[in-house]
């Protein structure tokens, strides 16, 4: 079973917000949507939790209630308790007092809450309240789970744990969509959609889209073609769509590489570009 | 020349925690110098001793060879992983306020921002009020410059561009400083510190900082049922791509969790990412 939108376009006045975007998301599954600040991640997520309608394009998404949403920002009520805002949001999916008590209690045992119970969501720190809301999202056992960059400025132990916790609930049988401006993060997932600028820029599993470059990639300390190489720690990185010469220092590529090669295939092969000022 | 940020010792109490226990290093004219750590590890209590907002319990902490004073900290350059833009005041009015107290008279706001300078910071991109921020810490000059996560939700190329901007500061002798939880940023890095608990654990590159730490990876059909067979137990499992892999675990031990659940797979053993070995610490 595969969910997912196709040629899905959103408006927002003047704002092209997504550019006919398809995107398919397996059940059993982490599918990685990734970009920068004002890329469409967040709009391509609301439009899949139901929360943004197409202006053009379908979306085939399961009933309301077996979807799992956590937006930026944890997703909790921070004046209420851990496991008051379990029973608030366990109410509205309509649970049995019995089936909602099992089902919090494995949730929040699973996400290392249990001794964090009786606490405010607002004296929790970033990543447990992160965790919190992970499992608000899971509450209602949902089919579609998609979770707004739920790893942002969050620690990397407790990203392992929210990591564990995602494969977890994959592993149950949901479609995982996850937004996230990691790139490293998003090589974890199966497969990964890259968005700029509202359109779909590169997508296919990890592998395949690194695979798919042109030519390869060398670091050096003096490039020999601004125009295609950016910098990298103390050096710089070089594409060289047809190979590099002999002697570089090739390296395996990564999916940032590869974004950024896909901006200088789109500026007529050069990174030069005006000052951005959106 | 003398070190641009330099801790020696440095320890603070609060009450009976020991936010940092005896820390010791030190940034060079031009090096870039990654600071990691999970929340709580006392990454910030640390900066905020080497620049003079809070008094150290024992230890010293020296910006630019000096005890960190008000005049010593105008060389300063510091972008706060909030940004500590004012988003009620225009991009124009924050920049030449921030400069202005900075002693920079007279100074023109980037032709980048020339275009949103009237607008309000919270009415602008996240991107612009990032671009903006760098302009405020670097406008005057600094000699050492301490960036908390400075390229978090930036694109690969715009995050590129903006460790061109910190590079071309390091090239001309300013200290580096960067707080970070990212392992991209780390790479950046030339060198890398390692905090757990108020010490320093790891010092050096990242194979330094990974040390033995291992990840035992699992190449299975389905990584679902390798997943769920080695879940739980205590160990640390994660999962990249469709392969599962296992943090700092004995490999035998590994295949014969996974025998007995009847579960066909070949591990390897490969050196530890960053953020497995600070997961394995945390669970020690």
């Amino acid at each position: 079973m595969t969910y997912g939108a196709r040629s899905l376009s959103v408006r927002f006045g003047t704002v092209d917000a997504l550019r006919s975007v398809t995107i398919e998301l397996p059940t059993g599954s982490v599918s990685a949507v990734v970009g920068g600040d004002g890329a469409g991640k967040t709009t391509l997520l609301r439009a899949m939790a139901g929360l943004v309608a197409p202006d053009v394009g379908t979306l085939d998404r399961p009933s309301q209630d077996r979807i799992g949403y956590l937006p930026t920002g944890a997703g909790s009520w921070p004046n209420l308790t851990v496991e008051e805002n379990m029973a608030f949001v366990g109410e509205a999916y309509g649970a049995s007092r019995e089936e909602l008590g099992d089902r919090t209690t494995d949730l929040l045992t699973r996400a290392g809450l249990v001794s964090a119970r009786s606490r405010l969501a607002a004296e929790l720190s970033g990543g447990m309240r992160n965790k919190l809301g992970f499992c608000l999202a899971m509450l209602g056992r949902p089919q579609l789970l998609v979770l707004d960059e739920p790893t942002t400025g969050v620690d990397p132990v407790s990203r392992v744990e929210l990591w564990r916790l995602i494969a977890e609930a994959a592993a149950d049988g949901a479609a995982v969509l996850i937004a996230t401006t990691y790139m490293d993060e998003a090589e974890r997932a199966s497969s990964v959609t890259l968005l700029d600028r509202g359109r779909v820029v590169l997508s296919g599993t990890p592998d395949d889209v690194i695979g798919s470059l042109d030519g390869e990639i060398a670091t050096t300390a003096t490039p020999r073609r601004p125009e295609m190489s950016w910098r990298s720690g103390a050096g710089y990185r070089e594409w060289w769509p047809e190979g590099a010469p002999d002697g570089s220092d090739v390296v395996h590529p990564h999916l940032g590489d590869l974004a950024i090669v896909s901006e200088i295939e789109a500026n007529g092969r050069s990174l030069e570009r005006p000052e951005e000022g959106r | 020349m003398s070190d641009t940020l330099a801790a020696t010792d440095l320890t603070k109490r609060f009450g009976d925690l020991v936010a940092v226990d005896g820390v010791t290093f030190a940034v060079a004219p031009g090096e870039v110098v990654g600071l990691l750590g999970a929340n709580g590890a006392g990454k910030t209590t640390t900066i905020k001793m080497l620049i003079g907002l809070l008094a150290p319990t024992s230890g010293t902490a020296r910006l630019l060879g000096k005890a960190p004073d008000a005049d010593v900290r105008r060389r300063l350059g510091y972008v706060p992983q909030g940004l500590g833009l004012y988003s009620d005041l225009t991009v124009a009015e924050n920049f030449s306020f921030v400069v202005g107290s900075y002693g920079v008279r007279s100074a023109r706001l980037p032709a980048g921002l020339q275009q949103v300078g009237g607008r309000l910071v919270r009415q602008v991109s996240l991107g612009t009020q990032r671009q903006l921020a760098f302009a405020c810490a670097l406008e005057h000059r600094p000699d050492v410059l301490i960036l908390d996560e400075p390229t978090s939700g930036v694109e690969p190329l715009g995050a590129s561009r903006l460790w061109d901007r910190i590079r071309s500061e390091a090239e001309r002798g300013v200290g580096v400083l960067v707080s970070t939880h990212s392992m991209l940023e780390a790479k950046e890095c030339d060198r890398l510190l390692l905090m757990v608990d108020g010490c320093i654990l790891g010092e050096g590159t990242e194979a330094d900082i990974v040390g033995s730490t291992t990840a035992t990876v699992v190449h299975a059909d389905g990584w679902k049922a390798a997943f769920e067979a080695l879940s739980g137990e205590g160990r640390i499992v994660m999962l990249a791509g469709r392969t599962v892999r296992v943090v700092d675990d004995d490999p035998e031990a590994v295949s014969q969790s996974l025998a007995e659940a009847g579960i066909e797979a070949t591990v390897e053993v490969v050196p530890a990412t960053i953020d497995e070995r600070m997961a394995s610490l945390a669970t020690r």
